[in-house]
């Protein structure tokens, strides 16, 4: 069984193309579409990474992931953000967060799976 | 109290001072406006890269939240030294400057504080003229969907061998999201039109006012105990009312405000929010004073004298919006009419009535308020003629996810919401197609 990957994402196609990619990659993707019990879930299912998406229906990706960042089960977990908004100021909240990395959309498909693989060592 | 124990009163402090909401600087940081309001209250204890951050957003140095004054105010007057670009200070006797005169020591550091605050606020200003909100929401959609079509393209393009099934499923999501970005950009050009019609109508009297009111961030405390010429003389002198209507309707507006004053007392006001919290129908109780005086005094004292700021918006029977206090969150529309779900319309229907309720707005946020809302006769009443009337909605922020509240959108344009049976014209957004 492949390292896992939680996917955070409210577009149901984007969540389909990502889950695809990732899958024919070897990786066990979960997926969960909304920002209010995103926290739990990520404390339930303790995945080698997360992809995150920062709007959110309920909560932002960022508030999600300062959460994760103060749980000690879940601090050290690699977090890749998704978002719309390329600006530096965009970044470094991000970074400010605990984001180990940051995608601005759209972004290509070898993109994503480069990023992945480069945080999580299989 | 022990010196560091007070960094969350000094954040507060440097916060206000640099003009920044509570919910601003919680979302710099990236953390929740509940958590900095526990921190500025001194109920949590903070240090660390937050506050290294906390500081950085401030443009101040870390020192002067955890440590006080007087060392800060010497990192801030090397600081202004190397601003300035000058040679001729003294560096070598920063410290003995300090400690010689700490009164003028204090307002350079102040001053030199003060540009980077003008300067940050002119940046966030020109940010906030250059950057729509409602465009900016939909061209996020947009790229969201582009970013759906581009990826769904590629494992198309790129995988060799796919089955049947999965090609079906992403070549219906391929078309899907094509049409669904066709319409969206059609929209948006149609969005786009109106907008530039809709800058050319920037004067008309009520805007006026708005800038003006928005100028002076509501606040005219100085002409609180002024005369009606003195009132007339400080409108005359306001940049953005240039017309004569617009001066007109501003002097209702300020007579209100300064009616509100008289009767709801700052001090007052600020010894009753004391806690934090304050309940409109106590205070009308309390002042004697009509709740529709209570909703506009606390939307305008609310800046100072809660810890975060409050809305406000007012209609007349027609449900135009005559009065608007814009509050994060809950976007006022500016050119189109507003959601038919809010309770200030609702109020409209039960006159003197007040009502309270949670509503929840449409949208990714999908932050939740407190809506106080209440409907008044304007003028006086006379036998056999029905009056006309006014309609306040207080906007009351509310911290976290509580419950249920009723779904509310901005205006309908921008409105993601489905199946709303007030719906009167398709959302740009593309959940709302």
């Amino acid at each position: 069984m492949g390292k896992s990957v939680l996917l955070i994402e409210d577009e149901p196609n984007i969540i389909e193309a990502i889950s695809f990619i990732l899958s024919r990659d070897g990786w066990t993707v979960a997926t969960h579409s909304n920002g209010h019990d995103a926290v739990g879930v990520v404390e339930s299912t303790l995945p080698d990474l997360i992809i995150l998406d920062v709007m959110l229906p309920g909560k932002s990706g960022y508030e999600i992931l300062r959460e994760i960042r103060e749980l000690h089960e879940t601090q050290g977990i690699p977090v890749l953000m998704l978002t719309a908004r390329g600006q530096v100021k965009d970044r470094e909240m991000a970074e400010r967060a605990g984001a180990s990395r940051f995608m601005t959309k759209p972004f290509s498909n070898a993109e994503v799976l480069e990023a992945v693989r480069e945080l999580v060592v299989r | 109290m022990v010196r560091d124990t007070l960094t969350g009163s000094r954040i507060r402090e440097r916060r206000v001072m640099a003009g920044l909401r509570q919910a601003e600087l919680a979302r710099e940081v990236g953390i929740s406006a509940s958590y900095l309001n526990l921190i500025e209250h001194n109920r949590r204890r903070i240090g660390g890269k937050l506050l290294v951050d906390i500081a950085q957003v401030l443009g101040v140095e870390a020192s002067l939240l955890s440590e006080g004054a007087e060392a800060a105010v010497i990192a801030t007057l090397r600081e202004a030294a190397a601003d300035s670009g000058s040679e001729a200070q003294e560096l070598d006797r920063i410290d003995e400057f300090a400690g010689r005169f700490p009164g003028w020591a204090a307002l350079i550091a102040e001053q030199h504080r003060k540009l980077g605050s003008l300067e940050r606020t002119a940046a966030t200003l020109t940010d906030r003229l250059t950057h729509d909100p409602h465009l900016a929401t939909s061209m996020h959609e947009m790229l969201t969907m582009v970013t759906a079509i581009r990826s769904t393209a590629g494992i198309l393009a790129e995988t060799k061998e796919i089955e049947p099934e999965w090609r079906n499923r992403f070549h219906r999501n391929l078309n899907e999201d094509s049409r669904r970005l066709a319409e969206s950009s059609q929209r948006l050009v149609a969005y786009l039109d109106g907008a530039g019609d809709a800058g050319a109508n920037l004067t008309l009297p009520l805007e006026e006012v708005e800038a003006m009111m928005t100028a002076h961030k509501f606040r005219f405390d100085a002409l609180e105990g002024a005369g009606d010429e003195d009132l007339r003389a400080f409108l005359r002198e306001q940049k953005e009312l240039t017309s004569r209507a617009a001066r007109d309707l501003a002097e209702t507006a300020l007579r209100q405000l300064r009616a509100d004053a008289r009767i709801l007392p700052l001090d007052e006001m600020r010894a009753t929010a004391a806690d934090g919290q304050v309940d409109p129908i106590a205070v009308a109780r309390a002042f004697r004073a009509g709740l529709p005086a209570v909703l506009r005094r606390l939307a305008v004292l609310s800046d100072e004298i809660l810890p975060q700021p409050l809305g406000l918006v007012m209609c007349d029977a027609s449900g135009t919006l005559m009065l608007r206090k814009p509050i994060e969150g809950f976007p006022l529309p500016r050119f189109s009419a507003a959601c038919p779900k809010w309770p200030l319309f609702q109020a409209l229907s039960r006159p003197l009535r007040p009502l309270r309720q949670r509503v929840t707005v449409t949208g990714r946020d999908a932050r939740q308020f407190d809506c106080y809302a209440v409907t008044e006769p304007v003028g006086t009443l006379e036998m056999n003629v029905d009056p006309l009337y006014h309609s306040y909605m207080l906007i009351v922020p509310v911290d976290g996810s509580q419950g249920e509240g009723r779904e509310v959108g901005s205006t309908c344009r921008v409105c993601p919401s489905q199946n709303c049976e007030g719906r009167r014209e398709p959302s740009l957004l593309t959940t709302g197609i």
